[in-house]
């Protein structure tokens, strides 16, 4: 048979503590009530218009680009070989500062639009130059 | 068992907040050098490795000397030493602690730590140290704790342990043969290219370790109901004793190999360090002194009229230990990179941020030490009847 | 109450395990859906099986002699200068012989050699000691022979500055950047915290480009495919006597010296 009283221990210190923990946990969402971010709005520059298609498709690039920079980084520098032959064929040096930033020219308007709003700080730029900063 | 590290004297709550605070300066230094670099330590491009990796490859062989308890009572049922294995793993715990933290501390890029795991190299010595260390930690937490536990419960520890205990004996000393091996293979580096160096590690850690377990035994006798034992103590002191006997027999073969060959390359480095080559000799009193203080354990150990003398053992103690730090922690590291492969003398010292930030890991070895020990040493109590 | 609370955590981590398994699933067994893209190297590609070096020194007296090679070397690759020695980064720098040799300095030196400044570089070895202690083969052997240096994968942990018997390693030990004197936009700058050294010019090589201190020496430096018995690089070793660094060591270098 189990006894009907049940008895919490502490109750109200424990109930204090819950009530800051949930403020704490939630605190992201109460604080920035209000103030959504506008989603990010990258611009392409006037060379990447005219280029029409990125070194593979803009769905890929998007969601992949960083997977596809790490294979490319591994096959330039352990392999050897810095060609990339796209699925249509076309053939790119694999290099983000000479290949990639020479058609996003502007990695302010560009890159860092979508990398500041969901504060992403990739640290490649750390070493490879942009060759905007670099003139 | 783990909150009876949570309670305890006024002078326990002092000491572990004494500890943090001198850990929360290490921490704020590394944060200066996690994101400065490593520019702020005194390690140059002639000598790469200093004062973190020294005190890495010394705290290793502490952590390995637990096998110096194990070892008697498991294999040679020596019973006496069963009252404090648990003293001696739980030491090795702390150790190899502190062992991770240096390592962890003197890598240039530590977010990439992982790369290690990732990247398995076989061939390179610094990934078995990375397994040997790692497994050590493991099954010296789990022996200690388990065993510890089976203590408190009054019941014979579960018979699972058994493998591992007898598993923990060679790999204490894998653990600091592959850190010698860091050092004994590599081509350019006459100071450490001796098939000896493996051995001398051992036998300096044999002594360096049993010695600050001696000293840890009579503190924990001091401040708890619990004693150790005389004979423990002494058995302790006689292993202690022959080790630093085997130590500096061990570095005199090295003198000898050396200056009676006469090669120019090998003297350099012994030179360097014992009367300094081309003017610099930082380090100089301080290998002399180091070379006393190990003769004079010798004397005061091996004698058995200063030996049974706890008072005196105290001293002889301390003289291991700092003798022994001096010999690995600074001499070894500076020894084999100065004078560098093309013969240009480069002195290495290390910058106050740094001797900081090492401070604060030795803080932290000792904080888990002493949490270990509050627990070990109470339970003790309680199962003797005594608290 | 024990087995009710049992219970439902086993409820909770079974739910769990099955909620999660598809996106597992799917995430796993989603490839890429368009025609499988390669990668090769480029048509004017320099390759050998083994790149080795041969330094003449009757044609290089002095430490200006030196100069314009260390130079091109410095600027291409985005070398710092730093005031403090012990952060000091160099690639491709001078010695003389009793520092470059050390073991092989007779007592009664010629003159021309006594005073002779050495070009002293990454010997690139047969058997580098470096690429046997890394520890994630961020240092590694390509198939040409060039050892080379990941930085992406470095962690920095200095064993192959332990490793090399000459010294050839340079660590950043702060970020370089604010100390290049003049960037080079064709070139990473490295980060601090990563291992570097000589890389044979394999950028240039990769372009069909000889190093560029092989360029400016005015046929002082002869670079050349070892394993290519036809090569010009085995040619001049075929008619001249060199040297390399400390050799007893089973290293194989392969970078000579006409002394």
């Amino acid at each position: 048979m189990m006894p009907n009283k049940k008895q919490m221990y502490d109750k109200g210190k424990v109930v204090i503590g819950l009530c800051i923990l949930v403020a704490l946990m939630t605190f992201p969402f109460w604080f920035n009530l209000g103030k959504a971010a506008p989603p990010p709005d990258p611009k392409l520059s006037e060379k990447a218009k005219a280029a029409k298609e990125c070194v593979m498709p803009k769905a890929y690039m998007t969601s992949e680009h960083m997977q596809l920079l790490n294979e490319w980084r591994d096959t330039v520098v352990r392999d050897g070989k810095r060609i990339f032959v796209n699925s249509s064929g076309k053939k790119f040096n694999m290099s983000l500062s000479s290949t990639c930033l020479d058609c996003h020219t502007d990695k302010a308007e560009f890159c860092d639009k979508c990398h500041n709003y969901a504060s992403v700080t990739p640290y490649c730029w750390d070493c490879h130059i942009d060759p905007k900063e670099a003139k | 068992m783990l909150e009876k590290a949570l309670t305890g004297t006024k002078k326990y709550y002092g000491w572990m907040t004494a500890l943090l605070a001198v850990i929360g300066v290490g921490f704020a230094c590394y944060l200066w050098q996690f994101s400065f670099g490593l520019g702020i330590t005194g390690m140059s491009r002639d000598v790469s490795w200093g004062f973190y990796i020294a005190q890495f490859t010394f705290l290793v062989g502490v952590a390995a000397s637990a096998v110096m308890v194990v070892l008697p009572y498991y294999l040679h049922n020596y019973k006496a030493f069963g009252r404090i294995t648990i003293l001696g793993e739980f030491l090795a715990v702390a150790s190899v602690t502190m062992c991770i933290l240096f390592i962890f501390v003197d890598l240039g890029q530590p977010t990439r730590v992982v790369n290690v795991l990732l990247h398995p190299t076989p061939n390179s010595i610094l990934f078995w140290d990375m397994i040997v260390l790692n497994g050590y930690l493991l099954l010296n937490i789990v022996i200690g704790w388990k065993v510890l536990e089976a203590e408190r419960n009054n019941v014979a520890p579960a018979g699972w342990l058994k493998p591992l205990i007898y598993l923990s004996i060679p790999w204490a000393v894998s653990i600091h043969t592959v850190t010698a091996y860091l050092y004994c293979g590599l081509p350019g580096r006459g100071f450490w290219l001796t098939a000896i160096l493996a051995p001398r590690f051992l036998s300096s850690a044999f002594a360096a370790g049993p010695a600050f377990l001696i000293l840890l035994c009579m503190i924990v006798r001091k401040l708890s109901k619990f004693d150790p034992g005389k004979e423990q103590i002494q058995s302790l002191a006689k292993v202690v004793a022959y080790a630093i006997t085997v130590n500096v027999f061990f570095f005199l073969c090295e003198v000898f190999v050396v200056f009676y060959s006469n090669i120019p390359e090998h003297m350099d480095h012994l030179k360097y360090l014992f009367v300094g080559l081309h003017g610099h000799g930082v380090l100089v009193p301080w290998m002399w002194t180091s070379m006393i203080l190990m003769v004079v354990s010798i004397i005061l150990l091996v004698n058995p009229v200063t030996r049974k003398n706890e008072t005196v053992l105290v001293v002889a103690c301390i003289t291991v230990f700092v003798g022994t730090w001096i010999d690995k922690g600074l001499g070894m590291i500076s020894g084999g990179f100065v004078p560098n492969p093309l013969h240009h003398v480069n002195e290495y010292v290390p910058t106050l941020p740094e001797i900081l930030i090492a401070i604060a890991i030795w803080a932290i070895g000792f904080l888990v030490l002493t949490a270990l020990f509050k627990i070990a040493v109470t339970i003790k109590e309680e199962v003797a009847g005594l608290a | 109450m024990k087995s009710s609370r049992r219970r439902f955590l086993k409820i909770a981590g079974i739910s769990a395990l099955g909620l999660g398994a598809k996106p597992v699933l799917d995430v796993l067994a989603s490839s890429s859906e368009t025609a499988a893209p390669k990668t090769t190297k480029g048509d004017n590609v320099l390759s050998a099986k083994r790149w080795g070096m041969v330094i003449d020194t009757r044609k290089l007296q002095s430490e200006e002699d030196l100069e314009p090679m260390i130079e091109i070397c410095d600027k291409i690759h985005n070398i710092p200068k730093f005031e403090n020695k012990n952060h000091e980064i160099k690639w491709l720098w001078a010695e003389e012989f009793k520092h470059e040799f050390p073991m092989q300095e007779p007592d009664f030196l010629d003159d021309r050699l006594k005073h002779m400044s050495f070009l002293t570089l990454c010997n690139h070895c047969e058997k580098p000691p470096c690429v046997r202690v890394c520890p994630t083969k961020a240092t590694f052997k390509r198939e040409d022979g060039i050892v080379l240096m990941d930085f992406h994968r470095c962690i920095g942990c200095r064993f192959c500055m332990a490793a090399c018997p000459y010294g050839s390693r340079s660590f950043n030990f702060r970020d370089p950047r604010p100390f290049i004197k003049e960037t080079d936009p064709n070139f990473p700058t490295r980060t601090k915290g990563v291992v570097e050294k000589c890389n044979f010019c394999a950028e240039r090589l990769a372009v069909g480009k000889i190093p560029a201190c092989v360029e400016v020496s005015k046929g002082a430096l002869t670079f050349g495919d070892l394993d290519d018995p036809e090569s010009e690089v085995r040619k001049v070793l075929r008619s001249n006597y060199t040297i390399r660094r400390k050799p007893a060591l089973g290293t194989g270098p392969s970078v000579f010296y006409i002394v």
